[in-house]
């Protein structure tokens, strides 16, 4: 048992902190990243020159085939690139969800004049994508999807709405998931297109979030036509290549934002204690409950380990690493909510001028919430645990034998 | 990184599973925990003496096998899992391991080569009374010869030959070995929440005795010797969590209610996700205790505390939600939940109360923050 990198591990790594240190900003504190707006055109700009120069570095797409662009190397290097780029303020976002889940159905789905068109150019950063999946109706229940997709000649067009739809706004183009047989069962009329964000009739709209901010959007579709060699996978098997989106999800969404036990630790020891004299970091309670939270973030920590050791051995990783969803937003909303009490009162100010760490657990507790259902819900993460991992059985459906236009919606 | 056990620990911890699901099934539990007069199953012990398991991590020199904290871990998990009716712990994650951190070569080539071949049993007298032990409030005394006091309560106290116990010498503290079956000492034997286990109030009346390591080193000896207790009753309670996690499971996959498998209904989904998750949680921390217990690391205080915390956790979730899921059934004598529920209490005091080890953490943190 070691944490060491084997040797050809140790050379990657050192080649990756070179590329960033020559390449990005030192890290800078979580709460100016979460204050750091996506919308901005500048950090667009800085994130896709970025990413052009990894792409130039062989950075980009580590575990991609060469033919896409990509350098072939196993899972293990791309988690080392991840490590080693978290240290530094990568503007790598952006091109997160594009290159973790759309591109690789891309690959996987596409016909290569479509692939030549499209991969090499996400890859760079020239393009970006976004995912859209979710909508009003169909949350959790994704194949639930309403949108609806009708042939046109050589044409479908494309009417409905997307939401939850992250970086819509600033991406050129998307995977889409429609329905295009509402007289078949939910699951079986369903496809997947690339739907060109440009295009006339998309209009996206952000969504102003409870926690104040707008990092997501609804994207309506009005007559908006595509072509036919822009679909991924058959008519009706649209469900087949979401999976694979979403399958790639989870190796996509990664921590959680805001304070975690150690930031909160130096705040307790200048903050009161909420009862009695003494400090925050003087009072039993809290220090039980820190415990707690020192044991899940560290245990969270290693599980990623035994996953790496599993990735650099060259094995397939264990489920132990899908704890981290589970256990990573309510773990940020209890940390914020402690340091917001130990305030008393004044812990309902949340005036970055005023809060403690400038407002960053205020923040943090008001984004805590959409982080237990965004990427799937913490119910729908404990389903998936307990069918994959453990063997349960699926729940009952409703919505088995029927076709999707006769089922119940409720409205 | 390479943050795993090697192949050749998980073939021991196969064969380890394989052995134990033949010599100590729930019957043989059951054996002890039905019988007032028997405090562990000695063809079990025998058995694991034979294997060599006793002196897994004690040197070749010393009459072990020389393997290190690592296989003791995989065994250990293994002896959890299944809730193996013997003095295993108290004689070598506790006695065994205090006599090689503090015993003298003497002291080591005496008794260790004894214990590797099962010929005594070790136990570790810290408690007193209610309350968690601390450097002021132990009471027992030793005068350099003799020992004087009481310990209560004493786990494997009533089938032990030999006990390390904490006591005053001067204005400090010690460790003492003390022989159990001599005039000097008398023990009461006591009901407690895990029968499967033996217990004693062990009284000492000038008890011949003699100390282990330097004078008044004890308390740091005896927080060192819980340190490594720490790790591997961790591993203990992880291999109990996980066979509570797979016996909840089971029985979700084959008890009907309502025309289908309760395991199809979300609210018994995620209770047992819940419990995957505290294991998981458990069981990276127990793996990095491990580490730092087998390379003798500067993390080990560190890391034991957090291995603690998070078994004690994951094991009382599990063991609880266990006897839940198997709704009535779950609560009578025949059906095994309750064994591990009562062994999951028992591990989660015998080495210190989860709120003592959550506060060794936070205060090991500040520590090291401080270093």
């Amino acid at each position: 048992m070691d944490f060491n990198d084997t040797p050809k591990e140790a050379a990657f790594r050192a080649e990756a902190r070179a590329f960033l240190e020559a390449n990005c900003a030192p890290k800078v504190a979580e709460r100016d990243r979460m204050n750091r707006s996506l919308r901005g055109a500048n950090y667009l700009k800085a994130a896709k020159a970025y990413q052009k120069k990894k792409t130039e570095a062989g950075f980009a797409g580590i575990t991609w085939a060469k033919e896409h662009g990509g350098r072939g190397l196993p899972p293990i290097f791309s988690v080392i690139f991840g490590q080693e780029e978290a240290k530094f303020d990568a503007p790598s976002a952006p091109f997160a969800i594009g290159l973790g889940m759309c591109l690789p159905t891309v690959i996987a789905f596409a016909s290569e004049a479509i692939k030549q068109r499209y991969v090499a150019k996400a890859l760079s950063g020239e393009e970006i994508w976004c995912q859209l999946f979710s909508e009003p109706g169909a949350g959790s229940d994704v194949a639930a999807s309403k949108t609806k997709a009708v042939k046109d000649g050589d044409d479908w067009v494309i009417n409905g709405q997307k939401v939850w739809t992250t970086g819509a706004h600033f991406s050129d183009f998307g995977i889409l998931l429609v329905r295009t047989n509402p007289d078949v069962e939910k699951h079986k009329g369903l496809t997947m297109f690339i739907v060109d964000m440009k295009a006339p009739g998309v209009d996206v709209r952000p969504i102003h979030q409870a926690s104040g901010g707008s990092d997501f959007n609804e994207v309506y579709f009005t007559d908006v036509r595509i072509k036919d060699d822009h679909r991924l996978g058959e008519p009706g098997q649209g469900w087949g290549v979401a999976l694979v989106t979403l399958m790639n999800e989870r190796l996509a969404v990664g921590g959680s934002p805001g304070p975690d036990y150690r930031e909160i630790m130096n705040f307790a020891r200048s903050a009161a204690s909420p009862t009695g004299d003494g400090t925050l970091m003087q009072n039993e309670a809290f220090r039980q409950k820190l415990a707690d939270w020192i044991v899940r973030a560290e245990g969270y920590k290693l599980a990623k380990f035994r996953t790496m050791t599993a990735l650099s051995k060259g094995q397939a990783p264990g489920p132990e690493s899908s704890i981290g969803k589970v256990i990573n937003a309510n773990q940020m909303m209890d940390i914020s909510n402690a340091a917001i009490e130990a305030l008393d009162h004044y812990g309902i100010i949340d005036d970055p001028a005023l809060a403690p760490l400038e407002g960053a657990f205020h923040m943090s507790y008001m984004f805590a919430p959409g982080l237990r259902i965004a990427g799937g819900t913490d119910e729908i993460l404990k389903n998936i645990l307990a069918e994959r991992v453990l063997g349960l059985p699926q729940d009952q459906r409703a919505d088995k034998g029927i076709a999707f236009k006769d089922l119940p919606t409720g409205r | 990184m390479n943050f795993d056990f090697s192949d050749d620990q998980k073939s021991l911890k196969d064969q380890a599973r394989k052995f134990l699901s033949e010599k100590a099934s729930s019957k043989v539990t059951r054996r002890v925990l039905d019988d007032a007069g028997v405090s562990y199953d000695e063809g079990l012990w025998r058995a694991v003496a034979e294997m060599g398991w006793l002196g897994a991590a004690i040197p070749e020199a010393h009459g072990g096998l020389g393997l290190g904290r690592l296989e003791l871990c995989v065994l250990a998990e293994e002896l959890g899992r299944a809730l193996a009716p013997i003095p295993f712990s108290s004689t070598v994650y506790f006695f065994a391991e205090a006599l090689m951190l503090a015993g003298s070569e003497a002291q080591k080539a005496a008794w260790l080569p004894k214990l590797a071949a099962g010929e005594i049993i070790g136990c570790f007298a810290l408690s007193e009374g209610p309350g968690a032990p601390s450097a002021s409030n132990i009471q027992a005394k030793f005068d350099g010869a003799a020992l004087t006091g009481a310990k209560i309560p004493v786990t494997d106290g009533d089938c032990a030959s030999h006990a390390v116990v904490l006591a005053k010498e001067g204005a400090g503290l010690s460790l003492v070995l003390v022989e159990l079956n001599q005039p000097g000492v008398t023990r009461t034997s006591l009901k407690t929440l895990d029968p499967t286990r033996g217990h004693a109030k062990l009284e000492f009346k000038n008890a011949k005795a003699e100390r282990l390591g330097a004078a008044g080193q004890g308390w740091e000896f005896a927080e060192a010797v819980l340190d490594r207790a720490a790790v591997l009753l961790a591993f203990e309670q992880v291999g109990g969590s996980q066979a509570c996690l797979e016996m909840a499971t089971d029985y979700a996959k084959s008890r009907y209610a309502f025309s289908r498998p309760i395991g199809s209904f979300q609210a018994i989904k995620h209770k047992l996700a819940d419990m995957y998750v505290a294991i998981e949680v458990a069981r990276s921390n127990a793996y990095y205790g491990a580490w730092a217990l087998s390379t003798d690391s500067g993390e080990l205080p560190f890391a034991a505390a957090a291995a603690r915390a998070a078994a004690c956790d994951a094991y009382a979730l599990c063991s609880k939600e266990n006897i839940q899921t198997h709704g009535g059934m779950g609560f009578t004598w025949e059906v095994d939940c309750h064994l591990y529920f009562r062994r999951a209490k028992l591990l989660a005091l015998q080495a210190g109360s989860p709120a003592v080890w959550k506060e060794k953490l936070v205060k090991r943190l500040e520590q090291r923050n401080a270093a």
